[in-house]
């Protein structure tokens, strides 16, 4: 499918499957405001996450309309858009915390694998275990560092030894970039950290369990600019073995450390693609609106 | 000439000093309030310390006993005439006091209960029969009275208790070294007396510790438990808005009523035992609950939901979260919460009167089914008696009652200051 193909089908832009980057060249006519079908390239060959015709409802209000999307193997997806657009419930989704909000609905299909979460089959306690997450707000217990790091692999029983979970401690905080600023004083409360290094304490937790894919909801929200860019570096590297879908209000941050933005509206999925082409050739005339400064 | 209007500082400075002078009014209402709490405290425990602190002194008589071998019949010691010995002893103080009337109230400045006091001694040590021992006995209260200064000397004779004679007997006897006020032990060691001078509190204070530790080994898991289930587990549906309604109504129904309650069912319907600190316990149970519920929830709620999330994100179940997280979080809160909740039992006085406690009981309890009663019962018990040494008698365990309660709520701060917890 070409850039020709895309302007003669008008109004019903790009649902099928398409390549990363296949739209190169400007858009001079935007998908109109009204329109909220999903434009770009929503699909990949590589998924790892697949979600098809996605609903979700807080009591009788609809927070997510009908939204499919694929995350791909180890890539970072960035979602963004104004606030209350959904793009953080959508992203709860996909390890079912929202299972522990009792007027959340969700409706379709999620598939990690090949395997549909929300099947009644399926465990919610080891799906967390491979899809982990990282909040807006850090959060970490208020126990040692070493215990915070510790927690997730002494639960789920992956180690059989104080030895191997030395171990584990030790390379989750070496990715979370935090083991030189920490390694003398791990019995120490985690509580007491600068909220930067907090959030990557958070991170070597999540990291800990080995999930295949971590989600991360606004994690620089609450931090300042240097430990900003401490947690973006680390995010670029954990993406060489993981998957990472982030939820981020900065349109600077999802262009650095992403490589497919997805831009959801009011509950909508707008619009989807590379990072590159989505904020320097919008497809949408929302994305565009919003990438622009215009609203959000 | 055009009406100059006033500028906007001009109206602010002017209402400056008016609004100064309603707050400075307002503080010095909130002073006074705290003035007046405070006088009423002081007055409270003035009152009761200045009444009750001469009871933890008492009157004591040393006697020198020849525990003679012909008096007590050596073949049957249990049912000897010890008080013969005392008799015998004194009538050696007083050679000069002849008659039996004159004899019998000189007798009776020694309490009727030394004549059991010999009797111990000679039981658990027969080899004092054939010898001769300086022995402190209790005096009768009447005495005891009189040497704390609770008897005036100034009313005439017809108007007490004790006649010139015997205060006269009394001073010599001071004089002599022979009578004196010592720490009272009897208080503390003995249970529940017709007499006061051998009257105690440990029998009470046994009997409120077995039902507190009956009430505390029930409402405290029973109310966490279902407090973690109210708050974490249970649905939001009208059965649970039923449930939390009913929990808050129960925790404003009179104490009294649990008592009848109580009688009601563990006395009639299970058959327990009456008077028994188990029954006790269960009805304070019954009363407590709904203070712990409510303190377990709230502390429960105030552990920010992020802390759940993250103990979920890192795949923990719900029952991991709640017993590894959220619930040492909420601990301190909750043992606060019983700890006040078993202040409120330990000073509960209504419901137990429905279940029998309030009978004269002169044993120390040794179980949780021996009869018994508790502190606050105890001082209503007393309160009731004419007796002036039970006047004494009664502040002085009101103050026992009070440190018990000022201790628990240290008890309740300390673990509260200990594993509070920041974030």
């Amino acid at each position: 499918m070409g850039m020709d193909t895309v302007l003669d089908m008008g109004d019903t832009f790009l649902t099928g499957k398409n390549t990363l980057g296949a739209i190169d060249s400007v858009v001079e006519e935007k998908v109109d405001r009204e329109d909220r079908t999903t434009v770009g390239t929503q699909f990949v060959d590589d998924a790892r996450m697949t979600c098809r015709d996605v609903n979700v409802f807080y009591g009788d209000k609809q927070a997510i309309r009908s939204v499919s999307i694929d995350v791909a193997n180890n890539e970072v997806l960035a979602m963004i858009g104004p606030s209350g657009c959904g793009k953080s419930t959508f992203l709860r989704c996909l390890n079912r915390m929202n299972d522990t909000v009792d007027i959340c609905r969700v409706k379709g299909e999620i598939l990690l694998d090949g395997h549909d979460i929300y099947d009644k089959s399926v465990d919610v306690v080891p799906l967390r275990a491979q899809v982990g997450m990282v909040f807006q707000k850090p959060n970490p217990f208020p126990k040692s560092i070493y215990d915070n790091v510790a927690y997730g692999p002494k639960i789920h029983g992956i180690v059989n030894s104080k030895t191997e979970l030395d171990g584990i401690v030790e390379d989750s905080l070496k990715k979370a970039g935090l083991w030189n600023e920490v390694s003398d004083r791990l019995d120490e409360p985690g509580t007491g950290l600068s909220g930067g290094q907090q959030q990557r304490l958070c991170i070597a937790r999540a990291v800990a369990v080995r999930p295949e894919v971590i989600l991360m909801d606004e994690p620089c929200s609450a931090l300042d600019p240097i430990a900003t860019a401490t947690v973006e570096d680390l995010i670029t590297e954990l993406k060489e073995q993981y998957t990472i879908v982030i939820v981020t209000h900065n349109m600077q941050q999802a262009a650095r450390i992403s490589q497919r933005t997805a831009y959801f509206h009011l509950g909508d999925l707008v619009e989807v693609g590379a990072t590159d082409r989505i904020f320097t050739n919008p497809l949408h005339q929302l994305t565009e609106d919003y990438i622009t400064g215009r609203f959000g | 000439m055009e009406k100059q209007t006033p500028s906007t500082m001009d109206i602010v400075n002017r209402g400056l000093a008016r609004r100064y002078r309603k707050e400075k009014q307002f503080k010095l209402l909130g002073l006074s309030a705290i003035i007046a709490s405070l006088m009423f405290l002081v007055f409270l425990f003035g009152s009761i310390v200045a009444n009750g602190w001469t009871a933890f002194r008492q009157g004591a008589i040393y006697l020198d006993i020849t525990f003679d071998e012909q008096a007590l019949q050596v073949e049957n010691l249990r049912n000897a005439n010890y008080g013969k010995l005392i008799k015998t002893s004194m009538a050696e103080l007083f050679p000069d006091v002849s008659g039996r009337s004159q004899t019998r109230r000189l007798n009776k400045l020694v309490s009727s209960g030394a004549a059991f006091e010999l009797q111990d001694m000679v039981l658990s040590d027969p080899g004092l029969i054939g010898t001769t021992k300086l022995v402190r006995l209790p005096v009768d209260d009447e005495v005891d009275m009189l040497l704390k200064g609770h008897i005036s000397r100034d009313v005439p004779e017809s108007e007490r208790r004790i006649s010139d004679e015997q205060i006269a007997w009394v001073d010599q006897l001071v004089e002599a070294g022979r009578l004196q006020l010592e720490f009272n032990t009897t208080f503390f060691t003995a249970g529940d007396s017709r007499e006061p001078e051998l009257s105690g509190i440990k029998g009470a204070i046994m009997g409120s510790m077995f039902t507190l530790l009956v009430t505390l080994a029930l409402s405290f898991p029973i109310g966490v438990a279902a407090a973690v289930y109210l708050e974490e587990f249970a649905p939001s549906n009208k059965w649970t808005d039923f449930i939390e309604v009913n929990i808050n109504n129960l925790a404003a129904v009179p104490s009294i009523v649990f008592g009848l309650l109580g009688l009601a069912v563990f006395l009639n319907f299970f058959g327990l035992p009456r008077s028994a600190p188990l029954v006790g316990g269960l009805v304070l149970t019954l009363m407590t609950l709904p203070t712990i519920i409510i303190a377990s929830r709230a502390s429960l709620k105030s552990v920010p939901p992020s802390i759940r999330e993250a103990a979920l994100g890192v795949g923990a179940s719900k029952m991991q979260a709640i017993t590894h997280h959220v619930l040492p979080l909420a601990m301190p809160g909750m043992m606060t919460g019983t700890i006040i909740g078993m202040a409120q039992a330990l000073g509960e006085t209504a419901p137990l009167l429905m279940i029998g406690m309030v009978a004269f009981i002169v044993d120390v309890p040794g179980s949780f089914t021996d009869p018994s009663t508790v502190l606050p019962v105890q001082i209503y018990l007393w309160a009731d008696s004419p007796e002036r040494a039970f006047v004494e008698r009664t502040s002085a365990a009101i103050m026992v009652l009070l440190t018990f309660l000022i201790c628990m709520n240290g008890v309740a701060v300390f673990l509260r200051k200990k594993f509070e917890r920041r974030w």
